[in-house]
C-alpha cells in the first residue's frame, strides 16, 4: 500500500516553506480524493482511459497539466518529488513545475532517479532502472492511440470495449509498406496486459521495453483530454508488431561525450555556430552519475550544460 | 441439424417505420447459401431501408431478422450480443456500399484497405497478409502495382472494385450489396457485373443486392423481390418475374426498360 | 405414368395486361400432356399457339394460373408451377436443359466459360469441364479462335450453338427445346439433329419446337397439335 493514499493531509504549518493561501499541493482534498479514485480504477484495469474532472491549472493546456494533477493529488510531505523534461531536470518546464510543488508543498525535491519517490516527467523513462515502491507519472498530450485514425471518441470507446484494434495494425502495415519498417520512431502503441492498446505517451520507442514488467507504478495523466490511465506493478507491456516485423530497438553508433554511456538515449547537441555536434545523455542525472563515478566520454571539453551541471552538485 | 436444411438468411414480416412514414412494411423470405437475391423498386420504394435492416444496422419496427450462424440454428441478429453481431459484420458479412468512398478508409492505401479485414481478425503475418492483399488486386483487375497507393488516386470502377475486395477477403458468407454499379460508366459497369458473377459464383456466396437496374438482377440474381411503397409486390425467380411479370407495377418496370 | 419424366395436369395459363387496361390473353387452357423417357415430342401448331409458352412453362419461365406442371426430380414428382425457388434452381441444374430461341448474351464471358459453366456448377473439375466442352464445340463446328471470346460478336448461328452446345454438354434427363435449328445451315442442323437422337436414345424427354420439316421428321416420335386445347395427349 503506497505511502500517500490518505484522505486527510495534517500538515505542520509551521515547518513547510509553502505558499500562504493554498491548499497542500494547489488541488483541494475534495480533488485529490477524485482523483485518487480514478486513479485506482485505472490501476484496476491496466492500459484503460478513465475519464476524470479535470481542473483548471495554474498554467494552459499542453503544459502538462494532467501529470501534476496526477502527481499533486499523491504527493505527500514524506514524498521526494523529481521532475524532468525529456530526460532534463533542468529544463524550463522541468524546473517551473518543480517549483510549483515546492511551493505549494514544501516537499524535499532531488535529481537522482534512485532518491526519488515520486517522478513526474515529460516524454522520457529514465535511464535508472526504477524500484518498487517508486511512481513515474507520465505527462500525456493526446491518450487516445487510435486517434488518428478513427476520430470519433464513441467509436474509439467501442473499439477498446470489444478489443477491434484492427486499425492499429493498418498503422503499422503502412509503415511497412512505405518505409520497409514499422516507422513509428515515439509514442509507440502497446498492449497492455494483453488487453487494452495504450499510447505510452510520446517517449521515444528506445524507452518502451522499459515498461515491461516495471517494478514502479506507472501513471498516465492527460490534463486537456481529461484522461487517466496507469500500468501496475510487474504488469506485461507489449509493443505492438508483425511476426516477420518484431518491435525492435535501434541504438546508434554514439556514445555519449560526456560519461561514455552506450546504453542509454542521447540528445544531439549543437556546439557552436560551424554545426559542431556532440551526441549525450538525454537523461542528465543517469550522465551525471556515470561521470561522478569516473567515467568519461570522448569529450575533454565542457559545453556549457554540462559544466552548469556538474557545478551545481558540487 | 443438417448444415443445408437451414436458411443461410431468414426476414420475418421485416417492418420499418419513420415516425408514421412507411420505410418498409410486412417484408418475409428466406436466403439460402449460394443464392443472389435481388430487390428492385424505385427510388423510395423501400429497399434501402430494407437492406440496412437486413445486414443489421437500423433495428427493424418490428418483425425479425436471423441468421444462421455456427452450428447453432438460426439466431436472430437483434438479439445476439453487440460483440458477436460486430465481429460478423467484419467477417461473414460483407456491405457493399453505392459510393465506395463510405465502404473505404480514404487516408490508408488500397492494400491496407483490402487487408483490414484480416488484421482485424488477428493476421499478424506482413508478408502473409500482403500476398492474400495482392492475390484479391489480380482477381478484381486493379493493378498489382497501386496496391500502395492512396484511394483517392483511384477512379470510381476501380474504387468500387476495391471495396468488393475489401469485403470479399474474407469470404463472407453473406454479402449485401446497395446499388453497387450505380454511378459508373456503362462499360465498366459491365465489368464490375461480371466480376461479381464470377467471384459469387466461385465462392458460392449468397448475396442481397438491391438496385433499380433490371439488367443488373437479370445478370446475377437467381431470384427478386420487387417492392413498391415499401411492399414486396412480386417475388420469384429473375427469370420468371421479368419474362412472366404478373403484378401492375412489375410489368411497368420491366416494360420501363430502354433496350440498346 | 411407367417411365414419365412430365405430367402436365389441366395446365391453365392466360397473360393479363395490366398496361394495356387489363386485357387477359388466354394461351393455353386445360391442358393434359405427359412426356416418358425416351420420347421426343414435337409441338406443333400456328404462331401464338402457345408452343413456346409451354415450353417455358415447363421451364417454370412463366407461372402457371391453374393446373400443375409435374416433373421427376431426383426421384421424385415435383410441381414446378408451386415449388419453391431452391428447388427450381435445382431442376435446371440437374434436371432440365432448356434451348430458347433467344440467346441472351453475357458482355466479356468467353464462349468456352458459357459453355463450361453448367458443369462446373455441377461440380466437375474444371480441366474433366473444358475437354468435354473443347468436344462439344468442335463437334458443331465452333472453331478453336472463337473459344476464347465473348459470343456478343458471334453470328446469330454461332451463338445459336454455343447455346445448344451449354445444354448437350450436361445430360439432363429432360431437354426442352425451342426451335433449335432456326439458324443453323444443314451440316450443322445435321450435327443438331445426331445430338438431339443420342439422348433420345439414352432415354431423355424431350420437348420441341421444330419449324423445320426435315429436321422434326427425323427427330421427334411424337407429335402434338397445340391449337384449341381441350383434352389429353
Amino acid at each position: 500500500m503506497k505511502k500517500g493514499f490518505k484522505t486527510e493531509i495534517k500538515i505542520d504549518e509551521a515547518s513547510s516553506p509553502r505558499l500562504n493561501g493554498y491548499n497542500f499541493a494547489y488541488l483541494d482534498e475534495g480533488t485529490k480524493r477524485m482523483i485518487r479514485r480514478a486513479l485506482l480504477k485505472a490501476i484496476a484495469i491496466p492500459g484503460y482511459q478513465v475519464s476524470f474532472g479535470s481542473r483548471e491549472m495554474p498554467l494552459p493546456y499542453g503544459w502538462g497539466t494532467g501529470g501534476i494533477q496526477v502527481t499533486a493529488s499523491l504527493i505527500g510531505p514524506d514524498d521526494t518529488l523529481k521532475v524532468i523534461d525529456q530526460g532534463s531536470d533542468d529544463t524550463t518546464n522541468a524546473v517551473s513545475i518543480r517549483r510549483f510543488f515546492t511551493l505549494t508543498t514544501g516537499v524535499k525535491t532531488t535529481e537522482k532517479t534512485s532518491v526519488a519517490t515520486l517522478i513526474q516527467t515529460r516524454h522520457r523513462i529514465p535511464e535508472t532502472p526504477l524500484r518498487p515502491g517508486q511512481i513515474i507519472v507520465y505527462q500525456v498530450p493526446i491518450p487516445e492511440p487510435l486517434r488518428f485514425l478513427e476520430p470519433r471518441e464513441t467509436e474509439t470507446r467501442r473499439m477498446h470495449a470489444l478489443s477491434e484494434y484492427g486499425i492499429m495494425s493498418i498503422k503499422l502495415y503502412e509503415d511497412i509498406s512505405i518505409h520497409g519498417r514499422i516507422a513509428t520512431a515515439y509514442n509507440y502503441p502497446v498492449l497492455v496486459n494483453e488487453r487494452y492498446v495504450m499510447s505510452p505517451s510520446p517517449i521515444p520507442k528506445f524507452d518502451n521495453p522499459k515498461m515491461d514488467r516495471n517494478p514502479a507504478l506507472q501513471l498516465f495523466g492527460a490534463g486537456r483530454e481529461k484522461r487517466i490511465y496507469a500500468v501496475p506493478p510487474y504488469t506485461r507491456v507489449k509493443s505492438l508488431d508483425f511476426e516477420d516485423y518484431p518491435f525492435r530497438v535501434e541504438r546508434g553508433e554514439q556514445s555519449c561525450a560526456l560519461c561514455g554511456s552506450r546504453e542509454s538515449f542521447l540528445d544531439e547537441i549543437i556546439t557552436d555556430d560551424r554545426g559542431t555536434r556532440l551526441f549525450a545523455c538525454s537523461d542528465t542525472d543517469y550522465c551525471q552519475r556515470r561521470h561522478t563515478e569516473g567515467q568519461r566520454g570522448s569529450f575533454s571539453g565542457m559545453p556549457l550544460l554540462a559544466a552548469k551541471r556538474l557545478q551545481r552538485e558540487a | 441439424m443438417v448444415w443445408e436444411d437451414r436458411p443461410l438468411l431468414r426476414a420475418l414480416k421485416v417492418t420499418k417505420y419513420f415516425g408514421k412514414r412507411v420505410g418498409c412494411c410486412d417484408v418475409s423470405f428466406d436466403l439460402w447459401p449460394g443464392e443472389v437475391l435481388g430487390i428492385v423498386g424505385e427510388s423510395g420504394s423501400g429497399k434501402t431501408t430494407l437492406l440496412q435492416c437486413l445486414s443489421g444496422h437500423w433495428v427493424p419496427s418490428s418483425g425479425r431478422v436471423y441468421y444462421g450462424e455456427g452450428t447453432n440454428g438460426l439466431a436472430d441478429i437483434y438479439e445476439l450480443p453487440e460483440p458477436r453481431r460486430r465481429y460478423l459484420m467484419r467477417t461473414e458479412w460483407g456491405f457493399v456500399h453505392q459510393n465506395p468512398r463510405e465502404g473505404l478508409r480514404l487516408r490508408v492505401s488500397a492494400g491496407a484497405n483490402v487487408g483490414e479485414r484480416l488484421m482485424a481478425l488477428g493476421f499478424r503475418h506482413y508478408g502473409g497478409i500482403r500476398a492474400d492483399v495482392l492475390n484479391w488486386f489480380h482477381r478484381v483487375e486493379i493493378d498489382r502495382d497501386r496496391v500502395d497507393d492512396f484511394p483517392t488516386t483511384f477512379s470510381g470502377g476501380m474504387l468500387q472494385r476495391l471495396q468488393i475486395a475489401r469485403n470479399l477477403i474474407t469470404k463472407p458468407r453473406l454479402t449485401f450489396m446497395d446499388e453497387p454499379t450505380g454511378g459508373l460508366d456503362v462499360s465498366v459497369q459491365a465489368r464490375l457485373l461480371d466480376l461479381l458473377k464470377g467471384l459469387v459464383s466461385e465462392l458460392s456466396l449468397s448475396v442481397v443486392i438491391v438496385t433499380h437496374d433490371l439488367a443488373v438482377v437479370r445478370l446475377i440474381a437467381h431470384r427478386l423481390l420487387v417492392m413498391q411503397q415499401g411492399k414486396v409486390v412480386e417475388s420469384g425467380l429473375t427469370d420468371q418475374v421479368l419474362d412472366d411479370p404478373q403484378h401492375p407495377y412489375t410489368q411497368l418496370l420491366v416494360s420501363s426498360v430502354i433496350q440498346a | 405414368m411407367m417411365n414419365s419424366l412430365i405430367a402436365v395436369q389441366d395446365l391453365i395459363k392466360s397473360f393479363v395486361l395490366h398496361l394495356q387496361g387489363g386485357i387477359r390473353l388466354p394461351v393455353v387452357n386445360r391442358m393434359n400432356l405427359s412426356v416418358r423417357q425416351g420420347e421426343c415430342l414435337a409441338l406443333n401448331g400456328p404462331s401464338g399457339s402457345g408452343k413456346s409458352t409451354l415450353l417455358r412453362l415447363l421451364y417454370s419461365n412463366y407461372r402457371p394460373e391453374g393446373g400443375a406442371i409435374l416433373v421427376k426430380h431426383r426421384e421424385e414428382w415435383v410441381d414446378v408451377g408451386t415449388a419453391e425457388s431452391r428447388v427450381i434452381l435445382d431442376i435446371r441444374k440437374r434436371t432440365i436443359g432448356y434451348v430458347s430461341q433467344f440467346f441472351r448474351v453475357i458482355p466479356r464471358v468467353p464462349a468456352l466459360d458459357i459453355v463450361m459453366e453448367p458443369l462446373r456448377r455441377l461440380g466437375m473439375p474444371t480441366e474433366e469441364a473444358r475437354e468435354k466442352v473443347e468436344g462439344m464445340l468442335r463437334r458443331l463446328n465452333i472453331p478453336g479462335r472463337l473459344w476464347g471470346i465473348s459470343p456478343t460478336t458471334f453470328s446469330g448461328g454461332e451463338q445459336q450453338r454455343i447455346n445448344i452446345a451449354r445444354c448437350f454438354v450436361v445430360r439432363y434427363p429432360i431437354l426442352l427445346l425451342d426451335e433449335p435449328t432456326a439458324a443453323l445451315d444443314a451440316t450443322n442442323r445435321q450435327v443438331v439433329v445426331e445430338l438431339i437422337r443420342e439422348a433420345s436414345d439414352k432415354g431423355t424427354a424431350i420437348v420441341g419446337v421444330f419449324h423445320d420439316e426435315v429436321v422434326r421428321s427425323a427427330v421427334s416420335t411424337r407429335m402434338v397439335d397445340m391449337g384449341p386445347q381441350e383434352g389429353s395427349v
